[in-house]
């Protein structure tokens, strides 16, 4: 215990008498879980705020192009300003001046209701005959088609999400001229109400948890928790660091000459880099819970879950620390340790489901995800932040994350033990 | 007090071992001089007999425990002064060696008055509150031989202890190991210092190619020789003046 507490010490004088290291240690996932919440926040704030222009090509001039630029209109989303050539809104797009033409096709309002007029007739006409009497009609008109020029920078999703809006309301001007191709061939009455023309089908969003008070994901609630997890898998990189400088200062090799396991050497600085992990927690919470709302972002908010988050950031902080005794074990150099580190934390983040959600991975990635402790971390503080679940809910987790320091540890000293056997 | 038989030591990819089927009795109470030219195999076998390495085949005993059945025992019986200073920079002579001293089990008032003892034998009592990164070549030398003595070893192991530093130092290093050596410390030391070595050791061994080429008392050594007045004549006389640059 003695020695154990000496090896704690000693990490202890390493770290604060490195002050720019531990400036850098606290610091940088501090600015780094405020610059990308702010994006974040402001990206949404964006949408919600300010409208993106976009090229309506109107060839139409009819009641559909009329539909669609009042849809668009409607939409709060986009300032439509109107263009005349096709081949100009093309070339303003691919330089990158509107994200989006949409080109109307000319004669759609008439050619639609034609068509659908003709549909009507054939429908009705239908009514009391045989059917193999009936004749099928072949229509003259052609499918017409509404143009999208997306610019070459649009992002997938936003592409998506807007192909899908404009086929909203595509379809909904379709029902419509349905209905009043009906209304028109049933009765001369325009006012008559024939039809309910509300959707029958709508849809509600429900919050699953069924608590009382539901905790509104925004910004913060998402970005706490996964730069966290980020920041306390980062601190493999300062240990790694630290066990090779070990190893060149020649300190090592007198360790190896006492009467010290190595599993006390890795205590040591197990319990020195967990308690950084968990103060770079409580400080990441902090931020979340003072300077955010202070700067416009949306608080965090942590009600009565401190206890289980801080459970949570310590088995994620143990799978850190178990992740960097190995690293530091087996390198050899400060050029193995540092962008190895460096680089295979951006990795476990991005398997983890750190950037992208594991649901919208590739099924493959989906399975590699789940090998990943930052990923089981991030379940478990989204289960705790996101989810209001209890200790029960995340013991799979933890357990996942716990079970994952002790192999990496057991792995450290197995190694060291068969690299220095004599 | 230090018994090798028959040890040998070929490092992975290299084509001649490094030492070769080594015999050698170190009594207790002795200052045994390793001497050697540079890649001679010196540093290898008191890496062996400090269980840094691992032999590749032969064996030792030091006080009759062998390493495999009494590690534990054999790590607190021995005290290592490595080449390269193994201490923390940043950390203050005291920290250093608070921190060594603990991994020998030493603690308390025990530790610190054995501590300041030390540094004051070895001039650096106005420097213990220092980082260690400040401190010269000579003060650092001083203070990595500290770190290895504080248990009060039986068997002390020093790798070139006195290599690179000035007259003064040198003398304060040099004195205090004869007064552990009086103490009954056992100490085994490579040196290329011949004279140092000459004055110093009791007995010394003359190892090149891994295999010892003479040993005895320095000065029956000399005598034994015509025309030889010193040890590093003799010493070039046995190894030869050719350069024995390695890499």
């Amino acid at each position: 215990m003695h020695k154990l507490w000496a090896s704690t010490y000693k990490e202890i004088l390493l770290l604060t008498r490195d002050l720019g290291g531990l400036a850098v240690l606290f610091l940088m996932p501090l600015l780094l879980v405020i610059t990308i919440t702010t994006i974040q926040d402001s990206t949404f704030k964006t949408l919600e705020t300010s409208k993106i222009p976009i090229l309506l090509i109107d060839k139409d001039e009819g009641t559909v192009s009329e539909s669609i630029l009042a849809n668009l209109d409607a939409s709060d989303l986009f300032e439509v300003v109107k263009g005349t050539d096709e081949e100009k809104a093309q070339e303003h797009v691919q330089k990158g001046l509107y994200q989006l033409a949409i080109v109307i096709p000319q004669d759609l309002s008439k050619d639609l209701a034609q068509k659908v007029a003709e549909n009507v007739e054939n429908i009705l006409s239908r009514f009391g005959m045989e059917e193999e009497n009936i004749p099928l009609v072949r229509s003259k008109y052609k499918p017409k088609e509404v143009r999208l020029y997306f610019d070459p920078a649009t992002q997938q999703s936003f592409k998506s999400s807007v192909r899908s809006n404009i086929d909203q309301m595509i379809s909904k001007i379709e029902s419509e001229t349905i209905y009043k191709a009906f209304q028109e061939q049933l009765t001369d009455d325009e006012s008559e109400v024939i039809f309910d023309t509300q959707h029958f089908i709508t849809f509600r969003e429900i919050d699953p948890s069924n608590n009382q008070k539901p905790v509104v994901p925004n910004s913060t609630q998402h970005n706490i928790p996964a730069w966290t997890l980020f920041a306390i898998f980062f601190i493999i990189l300062p240990l790694g660091i630290n066990m090779v400088n070990e190893k060149n200062q020649g300190t090592f090799v007198r360790l190896r000459t006492q009467p010290v396991p190595y599993a006390t050497v890795l205590g040591g600085k197990t319990i020195v880099f967990l308690s950084v992990a968990l103060v770079q927690f409580a400080l990441m919470l902090l931020v979340g819970l003072y300077l955010f709302p202070l700067i416009g972002l949306p608080k965090l908010e942590i009600a009565n879950k401190l206890p289980l988050l801080f459970v949570v950031a310590f088995f994620a902080g143990l799978a850190a620390v178990g992740l960097g005794l190995l690293l530091g074990t087996i390198a050899k150099t400060q050029e193995q340790s540092a962008p190895f580190a460096a680089t295979f934390v951006v990795i476990l983040a991005a398997i983890g489901g750190v950037w992208v959600p594991v649901f919208a991975m590739p099924k493959f990635m989906q399975t590699v995800s789940n090998l990943s402790p930052m990923n089981w971390g991030l379940n478990a503080f989204y289960d705790v932040f996101l989810r209001n679940v209890g200790f029960s809910d995340i013991i799979p987790e933890l357990a996942l994350l716990g079970g994952f320091f002790i192999v990496t540890t057991l792995i450290a000293i197995y190694y060291y033990a068969r690299k220095n056997a004599v | 007090m230090i018994q090798i038989n028959q040890l040998s030591k070929k490092y992975k990819g290299a084509t001649d071992y490094s030492v070769y089927n080594l015999d050698l009795t170190v009594e207790e109470g002795e200052i045994f001089g390793l001497l050697g030219p540079n890649g001679a195999g010196k540093t290898t076998l008191i890496s062996m007999l400090c269980s840094l390495l691992k032999p590749s085949s032969g064996s030792f005993t030091i006080n009759g425990l062998d390493y495999h059945s009494h590690k534990n025992q054999l790590k607190r019986l021995i005290g290592i002064v490595p080449q390269e200073y193994a201490l923390y920079p940043t950390l203050t002579a005291f920290e250093n060696l608070t921190y060594f001293g603990s991994m020998y089990g030493l603690k308390g008032k025990s530790l610190r008055d054995t501590i300041q003892k030390q540094l004051e034998i070895l001039g650096l009592t106005d420097f213990a509150q220092k980082k260690t990164k400040t401190f010269s070549g000579g003060m650092k030398r001083r203070l990595n031989l500290i770190s290895g003595i504080l248990h009060r070893p039986k068997v002390l192991f020093l790798d070139e202890p006195t290599v690179g530093v000035d007259v003064q130092s040198r003398t304060v290093i040099i004195d205090h190991l004869r007064k552990l050596n009086t103490d009954g410390t056992t100490i085994v030391y490579t040196s290329h210092h011949l004279n140092e070595a000459e004055q110093f050791c009791t007995r010394v061994a003359i190892i090149d190619h891994g295999i010892i080429i003479c040993q005895g008392r320095p000065s029956e050594l000399i005598a034994n020789q015509h025309e030889i007045r010193h040890l590093e004549d003799l010493f070039l006389k046995l190894t030869g003046k050719a350069m024995r640059d390695h890499a």
